[in-house]
């Protein structure tokens, strides 16, 4: 019910929604990608090095004659792995602590928002080198690593949130009805914070992507033969000055997907927000 | 009366809270009892101390709240304030249950109100949410909402404020409790839908006998719903007695200062309304004699020096004055 309310708003926010459709057309893409492939990724066509766009490569070769359509496709895969596990564990792992935090209050308050402190306290780039290089250079490392650094803001804005929404009477209400910390916190607390959960979510499945290509373009995320976008970008850049043209689709690729998580949250925002009703 | 009636007993009940600046007490050294199938008034200004005493029942005051040693509240023979917290839990809206004065709030507004009516039965009676239904629409039928059926799935933005008290209603009785406390229930609602819930709460008092601690500063509200009546004034019950009495006759002059300010319609536009210069006492620091002393008309230096004691007159009333009201019929009763 609130759900297709929700829908029918976004539906209005135009960019909002060509950004969702852009992202739902990209995780089907991601899915399917191994099936629908032109080229194997590996394949070399010799002939073809550092080819310009044409009929045959859709996006041209790089300096090892693959086809780069081939691997934005399946690239897409690393983006939208490193998205999604970036988000999953704030929000398995960072939610609950937050609301946990907020509703308990006191000690347990206070050692869950020091640890968030410092973790907070580091830049977010150098955490994740931090955390790869202990765990091991790989693709999954970086993953994790993206999911840790994002914990934090997850466990701050769900303890925030909470803070309101413990004060208010039906929580009270619910007491009185006998209901103890548990059940407040899962049928009162959380249904009713979860909207300002759901934008950043967005937000961060973006900037999750961002990073992922920025580890993976320092070195840190993908290893070949994975494919990634920055490392893709990375292989690019040591051919800047021979063909330029080969950091052009990663790059889109990146920007337009990382575009599109922060559109879909800008509009998720007015979308789940009464006060910004369109008139 | 008898012993074997009383369900609910609360006393010496001494409440404060610790602050930077020094003590601030809530409640002093109160008493009463609630019989079984009674409705007592509470009634109070704002600050008197009012729901400080419906949250001890419940257990619901903030941690910081501090009880003096001898303070009791005792429910069916049990001490409430010194009760297990889990054991509390257990009489939390099964046997004890509360409805609040602003219902537009006191509803979660994502879930069903279905689902919220059936909490505390799924709470208590370990039931399932489909088994606990047919209560659900029982009991919207008894709280008077037409056509219960369709509108367990309603949320709460979908039902205007009356509707949404009587929901309120519907989930505190879900369990069958023997103490409703109701503080200010029709408040936050127009005169009509007060009415109308005053209503429903006297109809389901006379089907259940179940006993109401009603907390209110509507005197009307009073004079419609209550056996008896505790008059408040900063953190003492400085009147008790039942409603006749109190209307017909109160011994304390703040009670006859309360009837006074009630805006009457006959001569209306001739008076003006009565209010009861000053204001309550800071409970930071309380008088040494009288709470009342420096609003009273009747006031002399014996009540600056010392606390009037509780003196009982006949009629099953009781009051702490030094000067006590005359015995006389007042009018509008």
């Amino acid at each position: 019910m609130r759900f297709k309310v929700m829908m029918r708003r976004l539906y209005y926010e135009r960019l909002a929604f060509l950004s969702l459709i852009y992202l739902l057309l990209l995780i089907l893409l991601s899915i399917i990608a191994p099936f629908i492939v032109p080229f194997d990724p590996e394949a070399q066509d010799l002939n073809n090095i550092m080819a310009a766009p044409n009929s045959h490569h859709w996006f041209g070769t790089d300096e090892l004659g693959r086809d780069i359509f081939t691997r934005i496709l399946l690239g897409g895969q690393a983006a939208i792995q490193a998205g999604l596990i970036g988000i999953m564990i704030p929000l398995l792992v960072g939610v609950p602590l937050g609301v946990i935090s907020g509703y308990m209050g006191g000690i347990v308050d206070d050692i869950f928002m020091r640890v968030v402190d410092a973790i907070l306290s580091f830049p977010a780039i150098l955490l994740a080198l931090a955390i790869t290089g202990a765990l091991g250079v790989s693709l999954w490392n970086a993953m994790i690593a993206i999911g840790i650094i994002f914990t934090p803001q997850f466990a701050r804005l769900a303890r925030g949130q909470t803070l309101q929404v413990r004060r208010e009477p039906y929580v009270e209400a619910a007491k009185i009805s006998g209901s103890g910390p548990f059940w407040i916190m899962v049928r009162h607390i959380f249904p009713n914070i979860a909207s300002p959960i759901i934008v950043q979510a967005s937000f961060s499945f973006s900037l999750a992507i961002l990073v992922e290509a920025s580890l993976s373009f320092l070195g840190m995320g993908a290893q070949s033969p994975q494919i990634s976008w920055g490392g893709m970008l990375h292989q690019a850049y040591s051919m800047i000055f021979v063909n330029p043209l080969m950091m052009l689709f990663p790059g889109i690729a990146i920007l337009l997907s990382v575009l599109a998580g922060n559109f879909l949250g800008d509009g998720l925002r007015i979308a789940i927000d009464p006060r910004m009703k369109r008139t | 009366m008898s012993q074997a009636d009383e369900i609910l007993n609360v006393l010496s009940l001494r409440a404060s809270f610790p602050t930077y600046q020094g003590k601030v007490k809530a409640v002093n050294n109160i008493n009463f009892s609630i019989n079984k199938g009674e409705i007592v008034a509470l009634v109070g200004e704002s600050g008197s101390g009012k729901s400080v005493t419906a949250l001890s029942i419940m257990g619901l005051n903030a941690p910081t709240i501090k009880y003096e040693k001898n303070s009791l509240i005792s429910y069916k023979g049990q001490d409430l304030l010194t009760m297990k917290k889990k054991k509390l839990k257990k009489i939390r809206g099964n046997e004890i249950s509360m409805i609040f004065q602003d219902p537009l709030s006191s509803l979660n507004p994502l879930q069903p109100i279905g689902r919220q009516i059936a909490e505390p039965i799924q709470l208590h009676q370990g039931k399932s949410f489909f088994s606990a239904k047919e209560r659900v629409v029982q009991l919207l039928r008894m709280v008077g909402i037409p056509a219960p059926e369709k509108r367990l799935q309603d949320y709460p933005h979908q039902l205007s404020g009356g509707m949404r008290q009587r929901v309120m209603i519907a989930m505190a009785l879900a369990c069958n409790p023997t103490l409703l406390i109701a503080d200010e229930p029709t408040t936050a609602l127009d005169v009509t839908i007060q009415a109308q819930i005053l209503n429903v709460l006297r109809e389901l008092q006379k089907d259940t006998g179940i006993s109401i601690l009603l907390i209110t500063h509507d005197l009307g509200v009073v004079a419609e719903m209550a056996d008896r009546v505790l008059v408040m004034y900063s953190g003492e019950i400085v009147e008790e007695g039942d409603v006749f009495t109190i209307f017909k006759s109160p011994r304390h002059p703040y009670t006859q200062g309360l009837l006074n300010s009630v805006p009457k319609l006959k001569g209306a536009g001739e008076d003006r309304l009565k209010a009861i210069p000053g204001v309550v006492p800071n409970p930071l620091n309380l008088p040494e004699g009288c709470n009342f002393y420096s609003r009273c008309s009747y006031s002399s230096e014996k009540c600056s020096a010392a606390a009037p004691p509780i003196t009982d007159s006949a009629q099953n009333q009781r009051f702490a004055c030094w000067h006590p009201l005359e015995k006389k019929v007042n009018q509008f009763v």
